[in-house]
């Protein structure tokens, strides 16, 4: 039986009414994941036995009728959550050795709610990339055309996702790390607000901006997740207090009288003509469902990729001093003294791309040039957050291209770490006012899919996932699955 | 001091560490307990594991507040947690997290007590939460250091002072009145030996009357008050030598060694750690509300100056002496509890708080709160001198013999018949042998040699084994000798 193709939703009634087990659902996305390894470099880690192990359990709950609303359904981890007794490498050198003695929040929510972990998705190293080519692992392949990157840094699960090697992969975003790949690989990718999702046991890039989120196959799948990895917790003091809407049942209300705002800055000359074309389409569809269209402007959001590229490397500057070869992690053979030890450590467990933005966040840290950058960075961040909360008060979302390109292929853009950071250039202003953002599939370019991306006020996840359900109640462009891999 | 002779002024700030009484860590739920084998008390956020996220402990803020408060200084309604990045082996997230910009106490002062009675007041500057390193471990260990993170992430509150003490004298006053405040508040333990409450001095010499300070050192981890004052008098000596022979004084990190008496260099400005602070976008922002200061402020119990002040006017102490009784929550409590059983005479009780008890307190090297002589115990001996079974000369052999058995007053006076002698007869007639036994001491006592009589009264004493009541000897004596 064909399973790989159906969304989680009908695997999680498929499973109710006992068309499979889990065991064989289990075991065929495994087997997928062992097949396509070798071309797509999707996953770090394969977790066969302990997910069989798991899965045989969760039949035996499904038949007595017990279990949580994702028991026995397969998923797969961004290799950024830590999960307890599993190799957690960031995709770095640095951590190949570390096998995580804890589990993340987002790991034990998912686990409690019954999901079963097959495997750990590759990832750049430590999300750092908008390609999954900084991975110590090597790159993750775009299924549409495995000469392509298939973007990142949530590359291996935006990738597991579209090849259908499973229907749901956790991801994080701290600069559009699942909205970017998820656009690149036409599945659907949701970044909650900022403290909707725990962060704690998720390997930090850039504390303040880093949130996790998932890919799935449907707007619909990624209600049924998030519906189950929100929430606050006490370990993580910057997760907030709101109770969690019941996303899966807000997937239908109507969208009549919806305002959107569309986004002249996205609209810009950077912007591929053809790309530009799927997005006009999208909306046409919005509009025929009775949303109400209107250009919005924020003025500020061009500065958010130079603000960005200064927060986000001051953070991580800061978060991976931890990795000092000490206590876990790589460790330098026979260090001289203690200089030696850190020096050689870090100098051979990080990558090329790791070290730029540690030496780019060191040096705008630093006494005499903090003022010139990490403060004047932070400000424009809060004329950024000011400019949506402004567009907010007239329109409910806002919409846009989620990518100024589709895929484009491996080594491209590695010699230039500029054009590859302006990948970034549409989704970046969510991350630093903290708002919750998706993409969806709206069309193909050459082959390539194309992603919309929708945005909308703090906590609005459920008009989002309701946004985006409606449209793909209308089209089935998130159905579509790359031939060889169908 | 050689420096003031020689016109020179001498410049010091303290940086106060001292560690909060908290059960668990600022950041985490490891317990603080003191003594536990190395890294039984680091768990994974102590050990700074990937991933892994830090809850402020709402306590040490309650504590930071309290203190704060105690010395008369602006809270902050909003303050922040900053990253000082550094590596260090004992630093396991290579930040250390503290509060830089915004810290959660602001401007206060406390007086201190000089030598010759004088008042000074010195400006704290603030007060910031932070939390502790751990510790390298070389003793035993050839050829390889260790770790032991069980003080990391220790709260920590950090009281900055003004440059406003001007001798190593003056920095100890300051540094122990810290100290008793501290533990008066029951923030701190004060255990200066297991590294609670400690300070980095920062000193600095200049020309009397010159306007700018001099070039300082900072002298790091003074952990006792011994320490403080011979770290800093070698320190501005060396100084003062230093600029006198036309050398410079260079801003530098220096370390006070015990052994040695002396400081010596540990890093210069040059080799300092650009510490590249930043908020901790991990931990928000501590905003506190009037309402939450105002509890705080209600739990305050009565501060070492106000209870001074109370003892000088309800016990009819002096100023000295209330400054001394108080110097200590646990001294206060038992002068309080004495004075209590013997309310005619609180003087007495406390010149024998600060006398003999105290003396033999010193003497075994031991607190007030170590319950070797209890309150009541005390008390006991006291009223046997205020109802007069006992001389006060005869007290302190009682006392001796109390703090050596640990019996009652009554058991020994008992025991040793030491009970004075108030039967008038009794005293009259050992008078008449006395004066019998010394004719011509008397005829020159009664020739006009005043100065006889304190013979006389010692004869007696003598005579009763020091037991006849001093008041009525007296008495007799005016009334016997003359004839």
């Amino acid at each position: 039986m064909k399973t790989h193709t159906l969304s989680l939703t009908q695997l999680a009634k498929g499973l109710r009414a006992k068309e499979y087990s889990s065991v064989e659902l289990v075991r065929s996305f495994l087997d997928r994941i062992d097949a396509h390894q070798p071309t797509l470099n999707a996953m770090v880690t394969v977790l066969r036995e302990p997910a069989l192990v798991a899965a045989q359990a969760a039949d035996k709950d499904l038949a007595a009728g017990r279990g949580g609303p994702l028991t026995g359904l397969p998923i797969v981890h961004k290799d950024l959550f830590c999960t307890e007794g599993v190799l957690t490498t960031c995709g770095s050198h640095m951590l190949d050795n570390f096998v995580s003695p804890y589990d993340a929040t987002v790991v034990a929510k998912l686990k409690s709610a019954g999901a079963i972990t097959v495997a750990k998705a590759n990832m750049d190293e430590f999300a750092m990339g908008s390609s999954n080519e900084t991975s110590y692992f090597g790159p993750v392949r775009n299924p549409w055309n495995t000469d392509l990157v298939p973007g990142g840094s949530s590359g291996g699960s935006a990738v597991a996702v579209a090849a259908r090697l499973a229907p749901a992969a956790t991801a994080t975003d701290t600069g559009g790390s699942i909205r970017q790949p998820a656009a690149l690989c036409g599945v659907t990718g949701i970044k909650p607000t900022y403290g909707r999702v725990s962060r704690y046991g998720m390997i930090a890039f850039a504390s303040s901006l880093d949130q996790g989120g998932v890919i799935t196959t449907s707007a619909a799948d990624a209600a049924l997740i998030m519906r189950e990895m929100s929430g606050f917790d006490p370990n993580d003091s910057t997760s907030v207090d709101i109770p969690v809407p019941d996303y899966v049942a807000d997937l239908d209300a109507p969208l009549a009288g919806l305002k959107i705002g569309l986004l002249k800055e996205f609209f810009d000359k950077g912007l591929d003509a053809e790309n530009e074309k799927r997005i006009r389409d999208a909306l046409a569809v919005y509009e025929r469902l009775g949303a109400k269209l209107q250009e919005v402007s924020l003025p500020n959001l061009p500065l958010s990729v130079p603000a960005y590229y200064v927060v986000a490397p001051a953070e991580c500057s800061s978060n991976l001093a931890r990795f000092d070869g000490v206590r876990f992690g790589h460790r330098a053979k026979d260090p001289r003294d203690l200089m030696d030890l850190y020096k050689r450590s870090r100098g051979e467990g990080f990558g090329a791309e790791v070290k730029r933005r540690i030496m780019t966040g060191t040096y705008v840290l630093s006494a005499g040039y903090y003022d010139a950058y990490y403060l004047k960075a932070q400000k424009v961040r809060q004329l950024i957050a000011d400019d949506f909360k402004r567009a907010f008060g007239n329109v409910d979302v806002l919409m846009g291209p989620t990518t100024p390109t589709a895929a484009f292929p491996l080594g491209d853009k590695t010699s230039d770490p500029i054009t590859m950071y302006l990948n970034d250039i549409y989704t970046i202003g969510a991350n630093l006012a903290g708002l919750p953002a998706m993409s969806i599939p709206c069309g193909f370019v050459g082959g390539l899919p194309v992603g919309l991306q929708i945005v909308g006020p703090h906590f609005s996840e459920g008009k989002l996932l309701n946004a985006a359900h409606a449209f793909q109640r209308e089209t089935d462009w998130h159905s579509k699955v790359p031939e060889r891999f169908s | 001091m050689s420096e003031t002779e020689a016109g020179w002024e001498t410049v010091i700030g303290l940086e106060i560490h001292a560690q909060l009484a908290t059960k668990s860590k600022i950041f985490s739920g490891s317990a603080t307990a003191y003594g536990a084998p190395p890294n039984a008390q680091a768990n994974l956020v102590d050990l700074g594991y990937p991933g892994v996220l830090p809850v402020l402990n709402g306590e040490a803020v309650r504590m930071a507040v309290k203190f704060g408060l105690s010395i008369g200084a602006k809270i902050s309604r909003h303050s922040v947690f900053a990253r000082k990045n550094y590596f260090y082996p004992d630093l396991p997230k290579g930040y250390q997290i503290s509060q830089y910009e915004l810290p959660i106490v602001a401007k206060g002062s406390i007086e201190i007590v000089l030598d010759d009675g004088a008042k000074k007041v010195v400006g704290v500057t603030r007060a910031h939460l932070e939390e502790d390193a751990g510790k390298s471990l070389h003793e035993g260990l050839p050829g390889v250091s260790g770790i032991d993170l069980n003080r990391a992430g220790t709260p920590l509150v950090e009281i900055v002072s003004e440059p406003d003490m001007r001798s190593a004298k003056e920095a100890v006053a300051y540094m122990k009145k810290v100290h008793t405040l501290v533990r008066y508040l029951e923030i701190c333990d004060g255990n200066m030996q297991e590294g609670s409450f400690r300070c980095d001095a920062n000193v600095s010499v200049r020309k009397k009357g010159a306007e700018k300070f001099g070039t300082r050192a900072e002298i790091k981890n003074l952990n006792s008050f011994r320490f403080v004052e011979k770290a800093i008098n070698y320190e501005v000596a060396r100084q003062i030598d230093l600029l006198e022979s036309g050398g410079k004084v260079v801003q530098e990190t220096r370390l006070y060694d015990p052994d040695k008496g002396e400081t010596r260099s540990m890093r210069s400005k040059e080799e300092a750690n650009d510490y590249r602070y930043f908020p901790d976008p991990d931990l928000l922002p501590v905003e506190l509300d009037d309402k939450f200061v105002e509890t705080v402020r209600a739990s305050l119990p009565e501060l070492p100056d106000q209870k001074a002040v109370r003892f000088s006017s309800q016990y009819g102490l002096s100023e000295y002496d209330a400054g001394v009784l108080t110097a200590s929550r646990e001294l206060a409590d038992y002068y309080e509890a004495v004075a209590r059983e013997v309310p005619k005479e609180p003087k007495l009780a406390a010149n024998w708080v600060m006398g003999e008890l105290a003396a033999a307190l010193n003497k075994d090297g031991i607190e007030v709160q170590s319950g070797k002589l209890p309150a009541a115990r005390l008390a006991g001996l006291l009223k046997r001198i205020e109802d007069q079974t006992i001389s006060g000369k005869i007290a302190k052999e009682v006392f001796e013999a109390m703090w050596a058995t640990g019996a009652t007053a009554d058991a020994i006076i008992e025991e040793k018949g030491l009970k004075q002698i108030t039967d008038t007869s009794a005293i009259e007639k050992a008078i008449d042998e006395v004066m019998a036994r010394n004719p011509g001491q008397l005829a020159d006592f009664r020739a006009g040699k005043d100065k006889l009589f304190g013979f006389f009264v010692g004869q007696v004493m003598k005579a009763t084994g020091g037991k006849a009541n001093p008041a009525q000897l007296n008495e007799l004596l005016k009334k016997k000798l003359p004839g």
